[in-house]
């Protein structure tokens, strides 16, 4: 009875709305339609519909879910400054941020799975059933952590909110320990993530230590940037109350996170530069262009161009604490860093190819759409999600509430 | 010596790579794919089951089956047989579908005598004859570098050359393929161990195992790992009936191959057949565990190397200077 009364209640949520919301569930859907129909097209005539070669053997795919990987850890990392030094502000968003970082995880998914040959083969990964091979593969390690986080992030939100709907106080012995985990696991799956590309000796551009400090340096600027424009659009069109002393907290996060990635980023054109040997070619590749193709000049060039700015207008005070600055800021790293830590990192690993080959890539429209496709799905799961816990969290859905209505 | 004029692989040859095939190709080979009725009623049930999962594969066995180090003797046989079921309904011969377990004693190493070899390419298409290798879009495991003399930069190579006669003045060649690392990076990083390095020292693909992630194309330092980006072509006079399962059968779209140093051969005590087709004798193929093979001789009495050595992967394929 009480089940089905909450379920019916989830439904009335999710279908009603203001016009704003229907139309963005209907662009939401038609644009997961046509990354759904783009995917049949791959299915039936092969991965040759995409712009990867046995040369640039990752593309879009592979570098989207990089970047998502960021994002997904970052939007969890926001807890450490929450419950350890029990900063209220941003405690009280912290469930938002789970829900992002759920969503965002189901993208990283489907963006592996759209790369994957053979998607009929996937039970293969299934420990027991197939072979998952540990510990050898990093691949096989991020699978693990990748679905560990999930369930740290569907759990832990779950829990919160099954409380806040039945009006009880949440077990805090019982959840604390999990929020804990969720922190250096929020940090696993970045590294994780880093140590695939980063373990191959065939590869000097990923080569190099620095590569996973990086990862996290970059993540902790294009995460909460994502996740400060995501609330000031939420308590907008809810009840839902964000400071802006939150929101300019966060901010000075990314100062710190954009100062130690241009810094990071010094250090690695300091060491190719400097030592001048063949391992300089994919960064040569990258910012000015080998052997004649240049194709990925101007989009790195934008990317840290864009960053630079994020970060000059992040490091200034007034800037950082106007909201107009303080998105446009944000949309610049969100760029930026989609630029520099998606295809950016992926595909100059493979150029040159092992025996010096050039070839570039360039994605094609099936690949674009598939992405954009897997865009639209995670942003409908996470706008969907927010429509239910929202109102939980507020208070305004509850198993009195809807009792008495 | 002059060169036949197929002999090229000029760079419009190396795009097509990744071309599609005529339709009526792939249409055909759909079809003979899922020839049997009886497997095709079966098909529509997986389909409504599994879904969009059960879209790249053909039928219930193809996609239940394990992986080729967890087969029993009995799945073994069976697999061979509907193979060879397959395969003939789709190229119209008997194939033979071997699955010859390593001979004892045997640890398989090659070698390049760099001085001698002329450039003429003759191993790259006996390799993609010998081993059924897509001819649309075309796939080579062997690319053949061209050097200018007093260098051996792989970014200053080429594989695009095209003179009326090799040798050319002032150039050396070095064939790379597939090394068949000691330590392969290939197989490390595999997330489902669809490759492996066998007890004779061959690095294998079950083709039928692998999810086709390329992570193992990521690894290799030597461009020895080759993708299936759609389904690949051979015409079916030129088909080479005579496989291995681990080897030279024809493989399907969206998975991995690479050289196996004609495992079909070799276990059957033959030459790889880049090895047989050398016309200047530039390639050398034996038992690493017998003192008195050819490739201990050459390794003991000439002076060797192995191609990035600084990266420990611990290739068992080995250059050599003859003189």
């Amino acid at each position: 009875m009480a089940r089905s009364g909450f379920i019916y209640g989830v439904a009335k949520r999710l279908t009603t709305g203001p016009p704003i919301y229907y139309a963005w569930v209907a662009l939401l859907t038609l644009v997961a339609g046509i990354g759904v129909v783009a995917y049949m097209k791959q299915l039936e005539r092969g991965l040759v519909v995409t712009g990867m070669t046995s040369y640039v053997s990752w593309g879009l795919y592979i570098g989207n879910f990089t970047f998502m990987v960021g994002v997904a850890a970052a939007a969890v990392l926001l807890i450490i400054p929450a419950y350890l030094y029990d900063f209220g502000p941003i405690k009280d968003i912290v469930i938002v941020g789970e829900a992002l970082a759920a969503s965002v995880l189901v993208m990283c998914m489907l963006s592996v799975t759209a790369d994957l040959g053979r998607p009929d083969r996937l039970w293969h990964l299934i420990p027991g059933l197939g072979i998952l091979n540990l510990p050898s593969s990093l691949l096989g390690w991020d699978i693990v952590v990748l679905n560990g986080y999930l369930f740290l992030n569907v759990f832990i939100p779950g829990y919160l909110l099954y409380k806040a709907y039945h009006v009880k106080e949440p077990n805090m012995s019982l959840i604390i320990p999990f929020i804990l985990l969720s922190i250096p696991w929020a940090v696993s799956i970045h590294t994780v993530t880093a140590f695939i590309y980063n373990g191959l000796v065939a590869r000097p551009f990923w080569n190099a230590s620095i590569l996973a400090p990086r990862f996290l340096a970059s993540a902790f600027c294009s995460g909460p940037a994502l996740v400060i424009i995501i609330y000031q659009i939420v308590r907008k069109y809810t009840h839902f109350h964000v400071k802006d002393e939150a929101l300019f907290k966060i901010s000075e996060f990314i100062a710190v996170a954009m100062a130690l990635n241009l810094f990071l980023l010094l250090a690695e054109f300091f060491k190719e530069l400097y030592s001048d040997t063949h391992h300089l070619s994919p960064l040569k590749y990258l910012y000015v262009g080998l052997h004649g193709k240049n194709m990925f000049v101007t989009w790195i060039w934008t990317a840290l161009v864009f960053n630079v700015i994020a970060f000059i207008i992040f490091l200034i005070p007034r800037t950082r604490k106007s909201l107009v600055t303080l998105n446009l800021g944000c949309v610049l790293i969100i760029l930026g860093i989609w630029i520099e830590k998606g295809i950016g990192l992926i595909v100059p690993g493979f150029i040159p190819a092992p025996l010096g080959e050039v070839w570039e890539y360039l994605p094609t429209t099936i690949e674009a759409l598939v992405t954009a496709g897997i865009w639209a799905i995670g942003l409908l799961i996470f706008t969907l999600l927010l429509k239910v816990i929202i109102p939980i969290e507020t208070g305004e859905f509850t198993r009195e509430s809807r009792a008495s209505a | 010596m002059t060169k036949p004029k197929d002999h090229f692989a000029d760079e419009e040859t190396i795009l097509s790579q990744r071309g599609p095939g005529s339709r009526d190709q792939r249409k055909r080979a759909e079809a003979a794919d899922c020839a049997l009725p009886s497997r095709r009623s079966f098909l529509a049930g997986a389909t409504a089951l599994f879904g969009m999962m059960a879209v790249g594969s053909c039928s219930w066995e193809e996609f239940a089956q394990n992986n080729f180090q967890r087969m029993t003797k009995e799945e073994i046989d069976r697999t061979v047989e509907r193979l060879k079921r397959e395969y003939k309904a789709k190229y119209g011969k008997e194939f033979v579908v071997g699955a010859q377990r390593p001979i004892e004693g045997t640890l398989f190493a090659y070698g390049l005598d760099i001085q001698r070899c002329i450039g003429c390419r003759k191993c790259v298409y006996a390799c993609v004859q010998e081993n059924n290798l897509s001819r649309n879009p075309q796939i080579q495991y062997i690319r053949v570098l061209r050097f200018r003399n007093g260098s051996m930069d792989l970014e200053q190579s080429t594989i695009y050359y095209d003179p009326e006669k090799v040798p050319e003045d002032g150039y050396y060649y070095m064939p790379v393929q597939c090394q068949h690392c000691a330590n392969a990076p290939c197989t490390k990083v595999c997330p489902v161990r669809a490759t492996w390095s066998e007890p004779d020292g061959i690095v294998v693909v079950d083709y039928n195992w692998c999810i086709g992630c390329r992570y193992c194309m990521a690894a290799c330092p030597y461009m020895g790992r080759w993708f299936n980006w759609t389904d690949p072509y051979i015409p079916t006079n030129e088909v080479n009936p005579e496989t291995h399962y681990l080897g030279n059968r024809p493989r399907m779209r969206n998975v991995v191959e690479k050289c196996t140093f004609c495992i079909q051969r070799v276990r059957n005590g033959r030459y790889p057949a880049c090895v047989e087709v050398c016309p200047v004798g530039a390639r050398k193929f034996g038992n690493l565990l017998d003192p008195d093979s050819e490739i201990s001789w050459l390794i003991r009495n000439k002076r060797v190397f192995r191609l990035k050595e600084e990266l420990n992967t611990q290739p068992k394929f080995y250059y050599f200077f003859a003189t």
